[in-house]
């Protein structure tokens, strides 16, 4: 078909691709899911793939993602073997685990499970076709279509991702695993859809990990809605390790409900270009939000972290933490934005971003912003950028300790302020883990995503065990 | 011999601090460097333990008769010479336990020893806590990290009976110590006294030398050693004041 070719991106052949296939993308759809992609592809029509002319985009440059030519994927692949993707098992972390390539959802056999307590997760397509009730309340209410060129683009195009539910009053036992993987013979250019929805008191746990398998560039554009119903409690993680040929714009939206509770953690370990774009909304009072990233990035690679957390009912509390090692040529972006409205009071936030630049080529951009409209908060932002601190490297010098390893003592004490934030003790080992071969320039991107890779010489059976939720 | 200075010039960003110094210290002695402040006794400590900042412009350091300019600071580490810091840094996120693991083994890989065990490592840990009444807890915690003035020292006084060195510069240790944790450091001193290692202990007060008796006391005054003699120097000190060597060193300046 024609959507295999490679081609340049550009924003004609968006929405002339869009045109050609409208009927095969919609095939799945509800009514009102049908009206909204119109919406979208007009919106981005209007809007275009943003340039650095836009004060959100000023410091990360397209055109070098752009240069390379991809493929348009509109239909998976139907020849997926599962069990030779997935070459992998997991070192004591017990999870459930989601599969997915190339932005499609992959299982063995089941797309779509029901579990006994009530949860229900899956592929999206599959949910929309079995609950468009439920699907209707929740998608494409919370990501921006309007205003953000990817996610009106991602409306438009979307058919699958990963669709999790968890019933009012369940507290899901285990973590949910969500396992991204890119792995294709030539360039991909991806669109998934994800949807997570938590009902009102329940408990979720879920790492969602975005990796590659091979050198192969790809672009993805990823957009995630998040429910958390009113007292719901998310504990979120997202582990990036993508090669250096990978561009991933990754839109992740958070509604919160009244006393909702989210505790989120941004892992960024490789990639050739990153973009996180973090929404929040409080939706109702006493709601507790915590952000926190740490991203090591080096050789010419770009990382850019958007946080916007909106104070829009009182009561509320959102913090932010990210931390960054930005070595040889690579750069960072941080911006955070915290809008604190006018009924918005006794609102607590703070925001904070630190990096170290290892070389001179090193650079960075932080800009902590708050916007607020009510005297009666309590709010604080700060942002810093430096070097090793050579007294300290001195000091450990002095006892022995040679050069390197003081370096790697110091990095990884910085790093682990964010990383001691990790809840689940396996996950954290394994973090540590990663962290310290990243930083000693050892971590494989196989590696990523919380599994061992075995050799492709020794295949291991990938075995979603669904039942032990 | 084990650490000979001769004629040291040393100087930072072009200002010369150390103008001639000669030190000789042998195994098993225990030398007091004392003078005012700003003279230069930590800029000597610092040269000593080879930290870059400084440039040393004339006169060379032998230490167990290898020339100790040539060596990095984790070699000259490595070789025995520690430096018990007057400002000790502060490392978030770096556990005590963590940090001397890293140390002991990096010095046992020098030695061509294999890293010690976990347990062989928390034993030795516990032996040398004890030895300076070092709490528990504060093992655990991030070096020097909210500790007070006292238990800063106290943890300089531990590492140094782990990593147990041949020489040892104390540079201020007792300074804003209580008359209790001065004993402390003092007793940690003396117990870990040989006849194979030597000390330099660089003092403001006199006060620490009635409980670790040096055997050779020197004057620092204004970049060169002005004065040297027994413990009876540092009394001396103690009741004329600086001001003495001042006075001195103005009539010296007139006769020549
Ligand atoms: N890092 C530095 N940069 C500039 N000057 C320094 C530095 N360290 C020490 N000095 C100067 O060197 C002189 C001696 O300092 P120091 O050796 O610390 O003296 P003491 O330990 O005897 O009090 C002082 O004049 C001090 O200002
Ligand atoms: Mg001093």
């Amino acid at each position: 078909m024609q959507g295999a070719l490679k081609q340049n991106i550009t924003k004609e052949l968006m929405t002339g691709l869009y045109a050609d296939h409208r009927a095969a993308i919609a095939a799945n759809d509800y009514p009102a899911l049908t009206a909204r992609r119109e919406n979208a592809i007009h919106r981005f029509e209007e809007l275009g793939f943003p340039t650095t002319k836009l004060e959100a985009w000023k410091n990360t440059d397209l055109r070098e993602s752009f240069a390379k030519e991809y493929a348009v994927v509109l239909k998976p692949k139907q020849d997926v073997d599962v069990q030779k993707v997935f070459r992998c098992n997991i070192p004591h972390l017990d999870t459930a685990i989601m599969g997915q390539l190339n932005g499609w959802y992959v299982s063995k056999d089941v797309p779509l499970m029901e579990l006994g307590n009530g949860i229900i997760m899956g592929s999206l397509a599959e949910a929309m076709k079995k609950y468009p009730a439920l699907i209707g309340v929740h998608l494409g209410r919370y990501a921006d279509t309007n205003g953000d060129a990817f996610t009106a683009l991602n409306t438009a195009f979307s058919q699958d991702g990963v669709f999790i539910y968890v019933p009012d009053n369940v507290k899901s036992p285990k973590p949910v695993q969500i396992i991204n993987v890119i792995h294709n013979d030539e360039n991909l250019f991806l669109q998934s859809r994800n949807l997570i929805v938590l009902g009102k008191n329940s408990r979720l746990s879920l790492v969602h990990c975005d990796d590659s398998y091979n050198h192969q560039p790809s672009f993805s554009n990823v957009v995630t809605e998040i429910h958390l119903g009113e007292h719901a409690s998310l504990d979120h993680y997202k582990l990036q390790s993508l090669n250096n040929e990978s561009t991933l714009i990754s839109s992740v939206y958070f509604r919160m409900e009244a006393s909702a509770k989210l505790e989120s953690h941004y892992i960024s370990l490789n990639g050739g270009l990153l973009r996180n774009n973090i929404r929040i909304r409080f939706n109702g009072p006493h709601g507790d939000a915590k952000i926190y990233g740490i991203y090591l990035m080096d050789r010419k690679q770009h990382i850019d972290n958007q946080v916007f957390v909106d104070h829009a009912y009182p009561d509320c509390t959102s913090g932010e933490l990210f931390k960054g090692i930005l070595d040889e040529h690579s750069s960072g972006v941080f911006n955070g934005h915290v809008l604190v409205e006018r009924n918005a009071v006794r609102t607590n936030a703070y925001q904070s971003n630190k990096n170290i630049l290892l070389t001179e080529t090193a650079k960075v951009n932080s800009k902590p912003f708050l916007e607020i409209y009510n005297d009666d908060v309590k709010c604080s932002h700060g942002s810093t950028t430096g070097q090793l601190d050579q007294d300290a490297m001195y000091y450990l010098r002095q006892r022995g300790i040679g050069e390197d390893s003081a370096r790697m003592l110091l990095m990884y004490a910085y790093a682990d302020e964010v990383i001691s934030k990790i809840a689940i003790d396996p996950l954290r080992y394994r973090i540590e883990d990663m962290v310290k071969k990243r930083l000693q320039g050892e971590l494989q991107i196989c590696e990523a995503c919380v599994l061992h890779c075995n050799t492709p010489e020794q295949p291991v059976e990938f075995v979603i065990d669904m039942t032990k939720i | 011999m084990l650490l000979s200075i001769k004629n040291l010039h040393a100087s930072i960003n072009g200002k010369e601090i150390l103008k001639g110094i000669d030190l000789d210290i042998n195994q098993g002695e225990v030398h007091a460097i004392m003078g005012p402040n700003g003279t230069g006794k930590s800029t000597l400590a610092s040269v000593i333990a080879g930290r870059e900042v400084f440039d040393v412009t004339e006169g060379e350091i032998f230490y167990k008769n290898k020339n100790l300019l040539r060596l990095a600071v984790e070699e000259r580490a490595r070789e025995g010479i520690f430096l018990g810091f007057q400002y000790p840094v502060e490392i978030p996120g770096v556990s005590i336990t963590n940090f001397m693991r890293t140390a002991v083994n990096e010095l046992r890989k020098y030695k061509g020893l294999d890293p010690l065990s976990g347990g062989a490592f928390l034993k030795l840990m516990e032996e040398k806590k004890e030895l300076v009444e070092l709490t528990s807890n504060l093992a655990n915690r991030s070096v020097n990290e909210g500790f007070s003035g006292g238990e800063k020292k106290k943890n300089e006084i531990f590492q140094m009976a782990m990593l147990e060195p041949t020489l040892a510069i104390l540079d201020e240790t007792d300074s804003g110590l209580d008359i209790d944790a001065l004993r402390v450091v003092a007793n940690g001193v003396n117990k870990l006294r040989t006849k194979e290692n030597a000390f330099l202990v660089i003092t403001h007060y006199q006060r620490l030398l009635d409980y670790i008796i040096p055997d050779f006391v020197h004057v620092l005054f204004e970049g060169k050693i002005v004065k040297s003699g027994t413990k009876e120097l540092a009394l001396e000190l103690e009741e004329k004041g600086y001001d003495w060597i001042r006075k001195e060193q103005q009539d010296n300046g007139k006769a020549e």
